[in-house]
């Protein structure tokens, strides 16, 4: 990265942007505060963003503290992602009424103005990304998705604050932006003032940054950029060791940690809630008083028990097989079937846990007793040990 | 000479096959051959269980009687299969039809002499158990899963 | 996600909670399929489900479903007239691989599962490498085998079709036992044999074991797995089975590799 790529602005400046891409016919779309979090909602400038707002979480916490701080950008995640915008949690697939005696089916077209996003997180563009490799993979793309993915402007700033659930360094997904996005800013504020540094991404993003006043970053802010990137992985409140971890979780169906974790959950689907890259959807059909049908497609969740419906049965009827399925498809069986993994790091599911259940400590709790429980394993008092001996 | 027809039928039933010849002489002493017509019963439910059938030809069900459903045939054996257990226990009595369902070939062993030459000779009444368990455990393996009434219920699940 | 209205153009019944609809897309011919791959079918106004086509592949102005009546959509195909429009998707997933068949063909068929098998016995039949096809079909009861016509045209094309119930009354002249007994006196040759084999999981783990305690590789031993179906495009995630997405790496997959594994796996 040379110096000329990397241009300032000011919070004037940032104004200018949102306007910009107002102007250019996009919906601009930021961070806001409501009912107590920090989550997507529609902005006319910097005065809807979060300024001088932190957000605290832990397992099963999350709680908003304003200071004086002049920062838009330092604080972590919110509860929800990006994923709405691309992905809405209820879409109409199609509608069908009599006419003249025939059926009519009908799809409606993509509603709305193409989405300009400022603010979105270094771990939200990676968690589009692996939804790309779900709902934008061809040969079958959903066209709803990848038409709202392709118009959308993306605008991602530098984590410079990580929450107590965040683990991107261990999913390689942050602190910086890396790459799929328009622009991406890192907000400094040091003696030297109040500022962003701004990089393009894409044509488009070069574009609209070129209309903007700027200037060159300095080599001192660049510097600073660093800096502030490593203290930003030096804050990260945890950490998931992902050696070999899709191996550990196929190989350990039947550890009683499994057991122990399913004591605990509550099966309520709040992680699947706030989980950036959680694609299920059951899909539905209605029929109102004039006898037209809509299929709807709504945001799913494993834990439901009606997710792995079967004949009149569940597949997975314990909580432990549905926290199992939830847990194992994020770090190992994404792998097999979209060849990444399914977790970010973001560290929603930890802070929306309502009993603070941690993935990362889960994960390190089987990884501590790996190959004790597996099949095929002698250990005494194995789940699967008298099962097997059984003709 | 008829005693060594029998013993080459006998070698050759699955049952018995590959088992050393002395041991095969020994129980083709209590061998012969026999022929049903389609129809015949070889076991009836509740009598004396006196014979051990290894099937060479022809299929036999394994029935019960119903006052209401009639018989019912509970399983099907063929060329290859034996019919008949209750003759290696206590109180060495049948506890379901063996029908014919057609003409069938068999080698029927006595009971009587079969025990007697086992408890003789315990090496022989091993192997022979041996064997005859084998087919026990894959007929009972295969009755627990009917139990389950795989095709038809997965509402009962 | 849009469907194609076809016309159910005629209805028979298999079994009790079994029928066969025939389907003729409104205005056009089938679009092309392979056998053992399935269709998202919709009943307006109660659902979607996915069913295996159950027809040959061929150029038929129709193509087949048979359906098994479990809950409300599969109700109202089950008793949706001739005349009745449904909506049709697809096809979805893989299938049985029979262009790659040859030597000797094992067929095992439990219950409803001789439905997504019935194309692909035809085209077997029909394959000049395929030197000899067995059928073994496992059903509850006489009442319950399907197909039975088919069987007998089978049987007259030089397949060895032998049927097998678990419970009968002497009217029955077939064999009452499980359908894994009807395998050990076939006379397939191991080192030559491909198998295709659809049931209830548990009658498929059976039947896959009696194959390879026989010698069949369990890479030429195809099973057809099932989970729920909501999309048929990998989007839902509702089929899931472990690494695999079904709608879209099965319904047919091969014996070897994760799937022994996962036939064992407790998901409950």
């Amino acid at each position: 990265m040379g110096h000329d790529d990397v241009v300032v602005i000011d919070d004037v400046g940032l104004d200018g942007l949102i306007g910009a891409l107002r102007e250019a016919g996009f919906e601009p779309a930021g961070p806001v505060v409501r009912d107590g979090a920090i989550v997507p909602g529609a902005i006319r400038g910097v005065g809807d963003l979060p300024r001088g707002w932190h957000d605290r979480q832990a397992p099963g916490h999350y709680r908003l503290v304003h200071s004086d701080d002049r920062r838009y950008f330092a604080w972590a995640v919110g509860p929800a992602s990006w994923k709405a915008a691309v992905f809405p949690p209820v879409q109409e697939v199609w509608r069908a009424w009599e006419r003249d005696g025939a059926l009519v089916v009908s799809e409606p077209p993509v509603a709305g103005a193409p989405m300009a996003v400022i603010g979105a997180r270094p771990c939200e563009l990676a968690a589009l990304a692996v939804l790309d490799g779900v709902l934008g993979r061809p040969p079958v793309a959903d066209p709803g998705y990848e038409t709202r993915r392709e118009r959308a402007f993306l605008v991602v700033v530098d984590c410079a604050e990580p929450g107590g659930s965040c683990f991107c360094t261990s999913m390689g997904t942050g602190p910086a932006a890396a790459d799929g996005f328009d622009l991406a800013l890192t907000e400094l504020d040091d003696e030297a003032g109040h500022r962003f540094l701004v990089r393009a991404g894409t044509d488009r993003g070069a574009r609209v940054l070129s209309a903007l006043a700027t200037r060159p970053a300095t080599d001192a802010e660049l510097g600073a950029r660093e800096d502030l990137l490593e203290r930003a992985r030096a804050a990260m409140g945890r950490s998931l060791d992902t050696d070999d971890l899709p191996g550990l979780l196929a190989r350990n169906l039947e550890h009683p940690r499994w057991d122990e974790v399913a004591a605990r959950c509550l099966a309520c689907g709040n992680c699947t809630s706030v989980c950036p890259t959680c694609f299920c959807s059951d899909v539905r059909d209605t029929t109102d008083v004039t006898g037209e049908v809509r299929r709807t497609r709504t945001w799913a969740s494993c834990f439901d028990l009606d997710h792995s419906y079967l004949h009149g049965n569940a597949v997975r009827s314990s909580t432990r097989a549905r926290y199992r399925q939830w847990m194992t498809h994020k770090l190992s069986t994404w792998w097999d079937q979209f060849g990444m993994s399914g977790c970010v790091g973001c560290g929603r599911c930890i802070t929306w846990c309502p009993v603070g259940i941690d993935l990362t400590e889960e994960a390190a709790a089987i990884r501590a007793s790996d190959g004790t429980f597996g099949p095929g394993s002698t250990a005494a008092g194995a789940p699967t040990g008298s099962a097997r001996v059984a003709p | 000479m008829i005693r060594r027809d029998v013993a080459e039928v006998v070698t050759a039933h699955p049952l018995l096959s590959g088992l050393p010849a002395p041991i095969i002489e020994e129980l083709a002493g209590c061998a012969r051959n026999v022929a049903f017509e389609a129809g015949a019963l070889l076991l009836v439910e509740g009598s004396p269980a006196d014979t051990f059938y290894l099937l060479r030809r022809g299929r036999v069900a394994i029935e019960v009687r119903s006052p209401v459903r009639g018989p019912l045939v509970i399983e099907t054996t063929g060329p290859g299969d034996v019919v008949g257990w209750s003759w290696m226990v206590p109180p060495y009595r049948s506890q379901f039809d063996a029908r014919a369902l057609e003409p069938v070939g068999a080698v029927a062993l006595d009971a009587v002499c079969l025990r007697t030459k086992a408890a003789a000779d315990p090496s022989v009444g091993y192997l022979l158990l041996q064997r005859v368990s084998a087919v026990l455990i894959d007929r009972l393996q295969a009755t627990r899963l009917r139990l389950l009434d795989l095709y038809e219920a997965p509402l009962a699940r | 996600m849009r469907p194609v209205l076809h016309r159910v153009v005629d209805r028979r019944r298999e079994s009790d909670d079994v029928v066969t609809l025939a389907l003729e897309p409104q205005g056009g011919r089938p679009w092309p399929f392979r056998a053992g791959q399935f269709h998202m079918l919709s009943a307006f106004g109660v659902g979607e489900a996915a069913i295996s086509v159950s027809s040959p592949p061929g150029d038929a102005p129709v193509v087949e479903h048979t359906v098994r009546d479990v809950g409300p959509v599969t109700h109202a195909m089950c008793t949706a007239p001739p005349g009745t429009l449904v909506g049709v998707r697809g096809p979805f997933g893989t299938d049985w691989g029979i262009e790659g068949a040859a030597g000797d063909v094992v067929v095992a068929a439990g219950g409803i599962g001789l439905a997504p098998l019935r194309g692909a016995i035809h085209q077997l039949l029909a394959s000049p490498r395929v030197e000899r096809v067995f059928v073994v079909v496992g059903a509850r009861s006489p009442a319950q085998v399907m197909f039975g016509e088919d069987l007998e045209v089978w049987a007259t094309r030089g397949a060895r079709v032998a049927v097998t119930v678990d419970v009968a009354d002497r009217g029955w002249r077939g064999h009452v036992g499980l359908v894994t007994s009807l395998l050990g006196p076939l006379e397939y040759d191991p080192a030559r044999t491909s198998a295709l084999v659809c049931g209830p999981e548990i009658m498929m783990r059976f039947t896959a074991r009696a194959l390879l305690d026989r010698g069949v590789e369990p890479s030429r031993i195809r099973i057809s797995l099932e989970r729920n179906m909501q999309c048929g495009l990998g989007w839902c995630g509702h089929c899931q089975l472990g690494p695999l997405l079904l709608c879209r790496d099965g319904p047919v997959v091969t014996y070897d590799g994760a799937v022994p594994g996962l036939l064992l796996e407790r998901e409950r």
